[in-house]
């Protein structure tokens, strides 16, 4: 019967909305469904494109010795590899997810500011397609690492300019992208929903919009003081002329630092909502989930200089930096083991989406412990820019935010595409992925605490065997993904009709309307109790 | 059946695993080495606290995690109780415990770094500065100064094709021509900075890094075992362009009388 109406429904909204049909919609369009769309197939796709430089990565470190790259492209391909992970996978992700869930979470009929919202996906695009052109750019891309710290980065060739200029359109996309949560959170919940019943995905979305506002101008000035540096003289980061290079560290990572929960706090929402709905049980402890990530955000703008523990900052602001890093563990632990208490005297079952919300849970939480490790100082000095740093990120951002990201995906997909999905398939998926996400990031911690930089194409012959491993992982992770986008191009042609509610224990105004969502919904504020 | 579904990916996932692992692995390269100096043993030591403490914590909280999802399987008949959305003195128990095991973790780390950052007493100064892509050490008050850098043999098998496999070559990457040489049982400060772009000094033996920044001039100490003289290695580690995985350190600690001795050598050498 929903079905039915889910049908209508669109029959209905394509009549009256307008919908323009063929490529013109793409460009057109302000309905917060396509937009969300378009930003989850861009995300997908640069993911892919991400993945294969990480594979090129890989197999050049597959043993010692120089095979395949030379150490120039080496070095681009590291930068690369972070910049289109992080802005043109992670972010993007987020905010097509933020696009598709909060106005069907909240009751909204749209974003609250749809031109913009069109407006901002398309300066990404435009951000990407001048990012990437710096492959054939003559120059090529930036091989400083994406901390970009000078005065390496101000060596780089004459595509610099490119890559800022693409920074530069990364960050205004994301602060649109940012406003357009703020305001539609804060101006178009549906009756009855006070900000305290609001859903947390809504929650960890609403904080990360506001980490994006305060921080994405300052990566923005950062940039373009090294763009004036390169080009007009200046020395802001130039000793010879009286600047200091560690400035730009302060600068970046006053970014970085809150950059990481942009991309992990949507993360914590999504299982947020994933694991209630497996265990048959509301969250536990709702209010304290959210003060814990309001802590989180507040937390990360005070902790930057953790990431700088060997530029020689006097031993007062090496203390405050480790200990208030530390602090983060409390909200962070909080959380987790909120988590594990709402599964506690719950219903649990094991469908795709929760299976990634438990890995998350894992998994999160060994990249957690790592980083409790880096926080404590004398420790950092070893393990600083080690492979020990690269198996610590990789852990909290690919079984963080990616699984966090592919949970949501599975947990939606029968809602925006209206069948069901393979779930034999989305099994396969899931174990592939999670086995050899250990494979891959594992030994990478034996290998940073042996001794092992990051950031190198050639090792010393000790270093040989984790290596191998860590670049078999790496192959089975990608092949297991082309699973994915397999499942998903399945899933979008057709399959089981999915019901309104989908699961078992549907909770949200998301899932009161059919499935496929309508082209409209919402047109009429629901009640919510 | 549904269970079956799980075992098959698994199991498979599980064989490629194993397959992936070569015969003769390392297996002793998993952990920090205890080192040969002061700080290097009081660093692996929080090191190896921080790695218990999280082990600790990670049984009991994966524990409870993995009862959960064992107890409470809808599969096994487990009916939600709805009713359970928060419990106040649980909740602070674990916001406390954590703060006190932080402050536990804490305390150690500070007394630690403070002595890592008294850089006073040394009986020896080297001025280290970073070169793109090589070290230059000045032993300050001798007039003893060279540039190091990546042994000719290492430097022809890195080059793309080579055809010299990197085993064959003695401590592929991990040579010199020209080692730093520091006495044993002595306090060593060394003066850190660049020339060019920012590098990092780091030998893992010897417990730390730091950044060798143009402009600015940091500090380390080290103070090498008496009963360990012998050569230490390690690299550049912070990323300094094309050749960043190109620029070893080698440390030959030699026993203080030895050390006087190549030291008037040096200086007589250089005159």
């Amino acid at each position: 019967m929903s079905t039915a109406q889910g049908m209508q429904a669109a029959g209905h909204g394509e009549h009256h909305g307008g919908r323009p049909q063929g490529l013109a919609r793409w460009f057109t369009t302000t309905n917060h469904k396509d937009i969300g769309t378009m930003y989850l197939v861009f995300s997908l796709a640069m993911f892919l494109i991400g993945g294969v430089m990480a594979l090129a990565i890989r197999a050049e470190l597959f043993q010692p010795g120089l095979q395949l790259v030379d150490p120039t492209l080496f070095n681009q391909l590291t930068t690369m590899h972070a910049l289109v992970m992080v802005f043109g996978a992670v972010m993007p992700a987020t905010v097509g997810l933020a696009n598709w869930m909060i106005p069907l979470q909240i009751g909204a009929a749209d974003m609250a500011l749809p031109r913009m919202n069109l407006f901002s996906f398309w300066l990404l695009f435009v951000a990407f397609l001048l990012l990437l052109s710096t492959l054939a750019l003559p120059g090529g891309p930036p091989a400083a690492g994406w901390t970009l710290y000078p005065p390496l980065v101000l060596q780089s060739g004459s595509a610099f300019p490119a890559a800022i200029f693409a920074i530069h359109l990364m960050g205004a996309s994301s602060i649109m992208g940012a406003i357009n949560v703020i305001v539609t959170i804060v101006n178009m919940r549906a009756p009855g929903m006070t900000l305290l019943k609001m859903p947390l995905f809504c929650w960890a979305w609403l904080i990360t919009a506001y980490l994006l506002i305060a921080v994405m101008p300052v990566f923005a000035g950062g940039v373009t003081m090294l763009l004036t540096d390169y080009f007009f003289a200046t020395s802001f980061f130039n000793a010879a002329g009286g600047g200091d290079p560690v400035l730009f560290q302060h600068v970046f990572w006053f970014f970085g630092h809150p950059e990481v929960y942009i991309m992990i706090l949507p993360a914590f929402g999504i299982v947020s909502e994933v694991i209630p709905t497996f265990s048959r049980k509301p969250i536990f402890g709702y209010e304290a989930m959210v003060y814990a990530i309001a802590s989180i955000a507040f937390l990360s703008f005070i902790v930057w200089a953790h990431h700088m523990f060997t530029v020689g900052m006097p031993l007062a602001g090496q203390l405050f930096f480790s200990l208030s890093t530390m602090l983060i563990a409390v909200p962070t632990g909080v959380k987790i083991f909120n988590w594990t208490a709402t599964m506690w005297r719950g219903s649990i079952s094991f469908e795709p989406p929760m299976l990634f919300a438990l890995a998350f849970l894992f998994l999160f939480t060994i990249g957690g412990f790592s980083g409790l490790m880096l926080a404590i100082v004398p420790a950092d000095l070893q393990y600083h820019d080690t492979y020990f740093v690269v198996a610590h990120f990789h852990y909290v951002l690919v079984p963080g935010a990616v699984f966090g990201i592919l949970a949501a995906v599975y947990y939606w997909l029968p809602k925006w595409t209206g069948h069901l999905y393979d779930m034999r398939l989305a099994k396969w998926h899931f174990w592939l992925t999670a086995i050899f996400v250990n494979v891959l990031f594992f030994p990478q911690h034996f290998l940073g605490l042996a001794g092992m930089p990051r950031r190198i194409p050639d090792y010393a012959t000790q270093f040989a065997d984790w290596n191998m491993i860590s670049s078999v992982g790496a192959f089975g992770f990608g092949l297991a993904q082309l699973l994915f986008v397999w499942l998903i191009v399945k899933c979008a042609r057709g399959g089981e009709r999915a019901s309104a509610g989908v699961w078992d224990w549907p909770h949200g105004l998301e899932w009161t309307v059919p499935s496929p969502a309508p082209y409209h919904t919402f047109e009429k504020a629901p009640e919510h109790k | 059946m549904a269970k079956r579904k799980f075992m098959l990916p698994s199991i498979a996932g599980a064989i490629a695993t194993v397959a992936a692992i070569p015969a003769h692995a390392a297996w002793d390269l998993l952990n920090m080495p205890r080192g040969v100096t002061v700080l290097s043993r009081e660093i692996y030591g929080m090191h190896m606290i921080m790695l218990w403490i999280c082990l600790a914590i990670a049984v009991v909280t994966f524990g409870a995690m993995i009862v959960a999802m064992i107890r409470f399987r809808k599969s096994k008949g487990a009916v939600a109780d709805t009713k359970l959305l928060h419990n106040a003195r649980l909740e602070a128990a674990w916001t406390i415990v954590p703060t006190l095991i932080l402050i536990g973790m804490a305390i150690p780390s500070v007394e630690k770094l403070i002595k890592i950052e008294d850089t006073t007493g040394s009986e020896l100064t080297i001025k280290v500065t970073g070169y793109q892509w090589q070290w230059h050490y000045e032993y300050l008050g001798t007039g003893v100064s060279f540039f190091s850098r990546l042994s000719r043999e290492s430097d022809l098998a890195r080059q793309r094709a080579s055809g010299i496999d990197p085993s064959t070559v003695d401590h592929y990457l991990l040579e010199v021509d020209h080692p730093l040489v520091v006495p044993t049982g002595a306090k060593i400060r060394l003066l850190l900075t660049a020339n060019d772009v920012i590098h990092a000094w780091w030998v893992p033996e010897f417990g730390m890094k730091r950044d060798a920044i143009p402009g600015f001039i940091n500090e380390m100490w080290i103070s090498v075992d008496e009963d360990q003289p012998g050569t230490y290695r390690g690299q550049c580690a912070e990323l300094c362009g094309a050749d960043h995985g190109f620029m070893p350190i080698v440390v030959v600690a030699k026993p203080k009388a030895e050390f006087q001795a190549w030291l008037a050598e040096q200086e007589a050498a250089q005159l």
